[in-house]
């Protein structure tokens, strides 16, 4: 009668022996998958910030492991219409472009479909003005045809400072008007807003669609206005967009100073300071100062190693339990030998899957995700911040500033005595990596090149699995189409975000297949005569 | 402690000791160490509730403290009608409340103010984080007053409004809270309500709600319908949008929690802790016991928790519904001293053994874990579990303690002692401002995990002194 339980050995989960049909489990806090997916679906006049949010909402449900993707109409558009020529495109009385714009969402929600039901996403954010009630009663209906929940984020702002920043930040470089110089296309993008104006009707709380489920964002996060929230990640959707801000600050990764445990080449422990990680630290103090920020608040872990380092900035310091390194259970101040030694199975099940691997009596990079949430939601809601903490706990961090999957995460680069300067810009971060100038020994193991993937490993998956956010349905350059220009995703100008942008496929799920032509958006389109 | 001032140190780096205690490194000298705290906020927040009668200001209020004092955050309510009883003695009736009434209004003002100082003492000398200040407050003018205060005081001033127009709601509020108020007291159910009623009225008249225009400076959230409709203006911090986000998850629709640890497991029978082991024979008739138990209880749409640890996922497998693991439900880390019997402790580490009895609730095991721990990596299990409705939460000792301690709202002096055998399932309902509990024991013999607060303790130089709590 009840099944026999055996543990997974990479995870360490303790599952039903005869696994046909598992009794269906669903992960640690997270939100279920039996649930109906979510259409996201965006609300606003241009530059009011959509597609900001859009990404960084997006990135933040992949990291904590919400498969969820952004589908613009935007970019459905720029494909069908291959050169931009003014803002008479979306003048309200242009009837072939309004026939195109209207095919385009219409693409975008067959691809939103075909990623809900056939790839295994769970979230998708559809990201266009949806200024009309006409436009969003469509997408209402495709919801209820298809079982989804649909949930409006409407960004209100007409604060016209705001408006031209997100205009010269994100609109002046955009593909659209790479042929226009900038006051040129300035007057052209508020015109283009313009066009919107006149049809826009704001959602309406009191009458009209008090019976929908949405977050009015009004003034960049000054207000907002919340409807009929009906479930887990909703709730956690609102909760995420009233902490996070726009306020220009950086953020400044490390970890400790190298330890004598770094020395000796044992894993975790809480060892003090080597000579030369202290030496580290007089640097970083020295950094700091340099850098001049204004009011640096600073983070360590509870680990010894992490406080001696921060003791040397002779600034206040914020102890945080959640930024302890990963513990590694039986395997806690060992070297990689003396594991390889002891532990031979679990050297090698770790090199098999080393984000879901699970130390015996000890975490995986999965669990740290889990523990790290909270110092991310913390962390989006300050300014100016120095963490000081550990490799594997930097890896974990990383991944979510620079949009990684769980793929790559366990291999991030994350040296002693370097210190990471993340700096929001555009749509993504800007890294600087900033070494001290001390020597310090090498914790990084690279993926070793003849670890055998055994399908067995990937069944099972607990919710926190992060994904870099998928790429867009349009393809980037497109290698079978020559003759046309490849559409830039990412403005030239801002090349260190090369490192945001995700350049292989996130890992794949069970039952996910990706796939990466663009779904017969040329099918749909009858171009009009 | 909490160090919020810029300083510059004169001896930085400053050498650091391992408090015993709690396994935290300080410095050694009288320094301040900044431990993470939930909020960081330099000033203390002030929440003032705001709202007509029976809008569910003091359920808003009571919860709120509950939960904020469970985290870590030291928060008391200060509810202006108890002041009133105060000063009052007898509650005659509704006339007291009219707007013509003078003698009234002078007594229900200088109650406010004697509260307001209350706050102030809570708040910047007892050391104080929150205080919540629970009264109706619905003129524009008494709310002036108060931003007043806070700002002399260096307050950060935070507004709760509810909203409800549902004749239901309302009437359900009066019948659940206000007929059992010592205002009534000597009042039958119709008259009660009849004058509740009026009293209602009273305040109907005055009533200025937060305004988007005029009140968007202040930060506050307003509330509408239960939870239908929020309108959230100005959060200014971290704490702000914890509070909002609790508020948010919070539902009245009536329910149960069902608690309850693992059958007995193998170590719990040799009287070891901790560790991963399987259920006892007797553990397994537990299971079997517990499936009946909750097919009886015949509950709707019935979800069940478990953590990672074989013992709680083998009762569950007993139950043959679909059930949830939870990393964040496993048992309290018990470090190196995983897998001892108490007896093995006190002679292996007679020092760790004489100082968790010294402190239970903040003691952390060596390279494991505190029930101060406990309750921070508890925390989403709890703001889910407010979201849900029926649920069977199948867990360990410590976890359950501290769950119980957050519904029944114990301190942290209590916490750790709190009894939770093995083998009896609480049946937790909310009523009223609170929540009713029931213990059902499944009738299946196990041995007893339980020790309570011992009567002597070691102090700091080691000598037995007794206890006086």
């Amino acid at each position: 009668m009840p099944r026999e339980l055996t543990q997974n050995r990479i995870q360490k989960i303790w599952v039903p022996t005869k696994d046909e049909k598992p009794a269906p489990r669903r992960a640690a806090g997270a939100p279920h998958f039996a649930n109906p997916p979510t259409v996201i679906v965006m609300v606003g006049l241009p530059a009011r910030g959509k597609t900001y949010i859009s990404k960084k909402l997006t990135r933040y449900l992949n990291w904590i492991g919400m498969p969820t993707k952004v589908f613009n109409v935007g970019e459905y558009r720029r494909e069908a219409v291959k050169n931009y020529s003014s803002y008479d495109f979306f003048k309200p009385d242009n009837e072939c472009a309004v026939k195109i714009r209207q095919q385009c969402a219409l693409a975008a929600l067959r691809d939103v479909k075909s990623y809900l039901k056939d790839e295994g996403g769970q979230v998708a954010v559809f990201d266009a003005t949806n200024t009309t009630r006409e436009r969003r009663d469509m997408i209402l209906q495709f919801g209820s045809e298809n079982n989804f929940k649909i949930f409006f984020i409407e960004s209100v702002c007409d604060d016209p400072s705001v408006i031209e920043s997100n205009i010269m930040e994100v609109k002046v470089s955009c593909p659209d008007y790479r042929d226009c110089n900038q006051t040129d296309a300035i007057l052209d993008f508020q015109k283009r807003i313009e066009c919107y104006k006149t049809s826009y009707q704001p959602l309406d709380p009191d009458q009209h669609d008090r019976d929908l489920s949405f977050i009015q964002v009004i003034d960049v996060g000054r207000r907002f206005l919340v409807n009929q929230i009906q479930d887990h990640i909703q709730s956690k959707i609102v909760y995420y967009l009233m902490n996070i801000h726009v306020q220009p600050r950086t953020i400044y990764l490390c970890r400790h100073g190298e330890s004598t445990d770094n020395l000796e080449g044992r894993l975790g422990g809480d060892a003090g300071l080597s000579p030369r990680g202290k030496q580290f630290s007089s640097a970083l103090a020295r950094f700091v100062e340099e850098q001049q920020p204004t009011h640096l608040t600073v983070w360590t872990s509870q680990l010894c190693r992490s406080i001696q380092t921060a003791e040397h900035l002779g600034v206040p310091y914020e102890q945080w339990k959640a930024l302890n390194e990963i513990d590694a259970g039986m395997c806690e101040e060992m070297t990689y030998d003396e594991v390889k030694e002891k532990f031979p199975e679990e050297f090698a099940l770790r090199d098999e899957d080393k984000y879901y691997y699970r130390y015996p009596a000890g975490e995986s990079y999965q669990d740290l995700v889990q523990r790290l949430e909270p110092v991310i939601m913390d962390l989006e809601s300050q300014e100016n911040v120095l963490v000081i903490c550990h490799q594997a706990v930097m890896r974990c961090l990383l991944a979510y500033f620079l949009d990684k999957s769980a793929e790559e995460m366990p291999y991030l680069k994350c040296p002693l005595h370097t210190v990471l300067k993340l700096t929001p810009v555009a749509y993504g971060c800007k890294v600087e990596s900033i070494s001290l100038n001390v020597e310090a020994v090498n914790t990084h193991r690279d993926r070793p090149e003849e670890v055998r993937r055994g399908p067995g490993t990937l069944i099972r998956r607990n919710s926190v699995t992060p994904l870099t956010s998928p790429e867009s349905n349009i393809k980037k350059p497109r290698i079978d189409d020559l003759d046309e220009a490849p559409i830039q995703e990412l403005p030239p100008s801002v090349a260190s975000l090369a490192l945001c942008s995700p350049s292989h496929l996130p890992l794949t799920l069970a039952g996910q297949n990706l796939r990466r032509n663009s779904s017969g958006l040329r099918d749909v389109l009858q171009p009009c005569q | 402690m909490l160090d919020n001032e810029e300083f510059m140190l004169d001896t930085s780096p400053r050498e650091l000791t391992q408090n015993p205690l709690k396994k935290i490194w300080m410095p050694c000298k009288n320094g301040h160490i900044a431990q993470r705290r939930v909020c960081t906020t330099n000033c203390p927040t002030l929440i003032v509730t705001v709202g007509l009668p029976a809008r569910g200001k003091t359920y808003i209020s009571k919860k709120l403290t509950r939960y904020l004092n469970w985290i870590g955050v030291p928060t008391k309510e200060f509810n202006v009608g108890q002041y009133r009883r105060e000063c009052l003695k007898i509650y005659k009736s509704f006339e007291f409340f009219r707007p013509d009434n003078e003698e009234g209004l002078k007594i229900r003002r200088q109650c406010a103010l004697a509260a307001l100082n209350d706050v102030r003492q809570y708040l910047s000398v007892e050391g104080g984080q929150v205080a919540v200040f629970d009264a109706t407050n619905t003129t524009r003018e008494r709310r002036g007053t108060i931003v007043k205060f806070a700002e002399q005081n260096g307050f950060k001033v935070f507004f709760v409004e509810s909203v409800c127009e549902d004749p239901d709601v309302i009437a359900q509020n009066i019948v659940q809270v206000k007929l059992g108020s010592p205002d009534y007291i000597h009042c039958n159910t119709e008259e009660a309500i009849e004058d509740f009623m009026k009293r209602i009225k009273c305040y109907e008249s005055s009533y200025q709600p937060l305004d988007e225009v005029l009140d968007r400076d202040l930060s506050y959230i307003k509330i509408i319908d239960v939870g239908c409709r929020y309108l959230v203006n100005r959060v200014l911090d971290h704490v702000q949008s914890r509070i909002v986000y609790y508020l948010m998850n919070i539902h009245i629709t009536p329910r149960s929690i069902y608690l309850c640890r693992h059958g007995e497991s193998d170590l719990n029978i040799q009287g070891r802790i901790g560790g991963d082991s399987g259920l006892s024979p007797r553990g397994r008739e537990y299971a079997k016991s517990l499936r009946k138990f909750i097919q009886d209880q015949n509950i709707n749409d019935l979800k069940v928790w478990t953590s990672q640890m074989k013992r709680t996922i083998q009762t569950a497998e007993s139950l043959g519904v679909p059930y949830e693991q939870w990393t964040s439900l496993n048992e309290i880390n018990a470090g190196v001293c995983e897998e001892m019997m108490y007896e093995e402790i006190q002679e292996n580490y007679p020092l760790e053994f004489a100082l968790r009895d010294q402190d239970k609730y903040r003691y952390r095991y060596p390279k494991g874990e505190s029930y101060e721990d406990l309750v921070q990596r508890l925390e989403p299990v709890m703001m889910e579990l407010e979201r849900q409705e029926n649920v069977l939460v199948v867990c360990h000792q410590a976890v359950m303690r501290c769950l119980l301690a957050y519904f029944l709202d114990k301190t942290a002096e209590e916490l750790p002692y709190l009894k939770c055998p093995l083998h009896t399932v609480l049946k937790l309902t909310p009523v009223a401002y609170g929540c009713k509990v029931e213990s059902v024991c499944l009738g299946v013999d196990s041995v007893n995990t339980h020790r309570d607060r011992p009567e002597f303790v070691w102090d700091r130089g080691l000598h037995w002194i007794r206890e006086n709590r």
